[in-house]
């Protein structure tokens, strides 16, 4: 059911883990879902240079995860907020159709950490 | 990587014997056995045969048993046969909430058609609260139906005792016996039920083949209607093959039924032990008693069953989720929840169903992936932490 990039980036994920003193947290789903994700971001300058995650959840949900935070490393903030799942999808080659909510958990997940951020800021 | 195979109660290989047996009825014995001449009565004759050795070792008559396709089938008979069949006696039928979803997605569908379902309650391992079910029946009730033996988590269910409530207020009494046929020791007579479902592919026969038993005098109306076969209850050309490594399947299943229960039941019991005392924050869902020997399942707190299901599979081994993930819906097992077990643990939840081809080895293996698999996707969950930190565990 999942293809070889979304396997292998539930086998080998990037950028698990926390940030501590984190810029913006982002925690979205919840337990009785099946689905939890947790996206910590280091911002500097408006450029998110670190990203980190947790996550609860199916193969599709970690590996989301993981290319979610890889992605939008480097991005300025206004780019993150424009990262969409289905670019998350994309980016992974895809996902069967039952699994495209975890990709939209991940999106959910970074504008929650940005919104924290521009929050704290104000 | 070497595969290992701890699924068995998904379905289970075809054994050696069986398949050599199924062998001459697809090329050489290949008659329908609805045809009159040589060949018809070849494949009749091999149809009987089988018959006749699954009905004697379940002490039934073979006149009471029915081929069907498998133990979906069986069960959708069953249920929609009966319900129609006994429509003006009554309209009410209770099933238990731990069914397979053939019985429950048809008692649903049934419902639509005006009949009344409910569910008796089960207990923390998954028995049936037989005091909760005689506080359901009414003289309306026409058919009470319950697993022999749970697919999930393994409990087996006091079938004699249900049948003697449900035929204290009249109604019939069903069970679906599709994970227990070939397991257990069954007797239909002992267990007094007037319909049982059973399927081959459990028990090391082929696919696409089952049996509904069906006491003699009971009423079912077919489903399947065409031809003459199975006595004009259900249509449709014999799977003479399958049949007979059916009957072949059974046969072996039940002299063997000691040796394998005592061996599958050993490796069970120590992956349970192991897994007890070796993964911290699991809990094993079902009976301790009272249990199919293959079964063991686990709910592991903090982490997901399908990313447990994937990361045992990167290491060859194969084992089924009850969670939602897997099957693509967003709903956990209704088995765990039905027995208590909290939506977010229940998300957790993995089945491991041991085989006769398998060896302490492969169990002794796929609990040491386990428990570092476990520990790898908790490391990875934030709930791990953020209850970690609230329950100090």
């Amino acid at each position: 059911m999942y293809n070889e990039k979304v396997m292998d980036a539930f086998k080998n994920p990037k950028n698990v883990g926390e940030i501590e003193n984190a810029d913006g947290v982002g925690l979205v789903g919840n337990e009785s879902c099946g689905d939890i994700m947790q996206i910590f971001l280091k911002i500097e300058n408006d450029i998110i240079i670190d990203a980190k995650f947790k996550t609860f959840g199916c193969a599709a949900a970690i590996a989301t995860s993981s290319t979610a935070t890889e992605m939008v490393k480097g991005m300025t903030v206004k780019e993150a907020l424009e990262l969409t799942n289905k670019k998350v999808v994309e980016t992974l080659g895809g996902l069967p159709a039952q699994k495209i909510h975890c990709s939209v958990l991940a999106e959910e997940a970074i504008k929650k950490a940005i919104e924290d951020y521009q929050s704290k800021k104000a | 990587m070497k595969k290992i195979y701890f699924d068995h109660a998904a379905t289970t290989p075809v054994d050696k014997r069986v398949f050599e047996k199924m062998v001459p009825y697809f090329t050489e014995i290949f008659g329908n056995a609805n045809s009159q001449h040589a060949f018809g009565r070849e494949a009749v004759s091999a149809v009987d045969e089988a018959r006749d050795t699954i009905a004697k070792l379940i002490n039934c008559k073979p006149s009471e048993l029915y081929f069907t396709s498998g133990g979906t089938e069986s069960d959708n008979w069953a249920l929609r046969g009966v319900a129609n069949a006994y429509k003006n006696k009554g309209n009410h039928i209770i099933i238990s909430p731990i069914e397979h979803a053939a019985m429950l997605v048809t008692a649903k569908a049934l419902e639509k058609q005006g009949f009344k379902v409910d569910y008796m309650k089960v207990d923390e391992y998954g028995f049936v609260d037989l005091e909760h079910l005689k506080s359901i029946m009414t003289d309306k009730t026409i058919l009470v139906g319950c697993m022999l033996a749970n697919n999930e988590v393994g409990t087996i269910e006091p079938i004699a005792e249900i049948a003697k409530i449900a035929h204290e207020y009249g109604a019939l009494c069903f069970t679906d016996a599709v994970q227990a046929a070939g397991v257990l020791k069954i007797d239909v007579k002992e267990l007094g039920v007037d319909l049982m479902s059973m399927s081959s592919h459990k028990i090391y026969g082929p696919k696409g083949v089952g049996a509904l038993y069906i006491r003699n005098g009971v009423k079912v109306d077919s489903i399947i209607t065409g031809g003459h076969q199975e006595r004009t209850k259900r249509g449709g050309t014999t799977n003479v093959a399958g049949v007979v490594g059916f009957g072949e399947a059974f046969k072996i299943a039940v002299s063997e039924i000691d040796k394998n229960f005592e061996y599958v039941s050993g490796l069970r019991d120590h992956f349970i032990e192991r897994v007890l005392k070796e993964v911290p924050y699991v809990k094993l869902n079902g009976p301790r008693e009272n249990r199919l020997p293959a079964n063991a399942d686990f709910s592991f707190k903090y982490i997901e069953g399908e990313s447990i299901l994937f990361s045992l599979d990167l290491a060859g081994i194969s084992v089924s989720s009850g969670s939602a993930c897997s099957s693509g819906s967003l709903e956990p097992s209704h088995v765990l929840l039905a027995l208590g077990v909290p939506e977010g643990l229940a998300h957790g939840s993995i089945r491991f169903s041991f085989g006769k081809h398998n060896t302490i080895e492969e169990v002794d293996y796929a609990v040491d992936v386990l428990r570092d698999s476990v520990k790898r996707l908790r490391e990875m969950s934030p709930l791990f932490k953020i209850q970690g930190d609230i329950k100090n565990v």
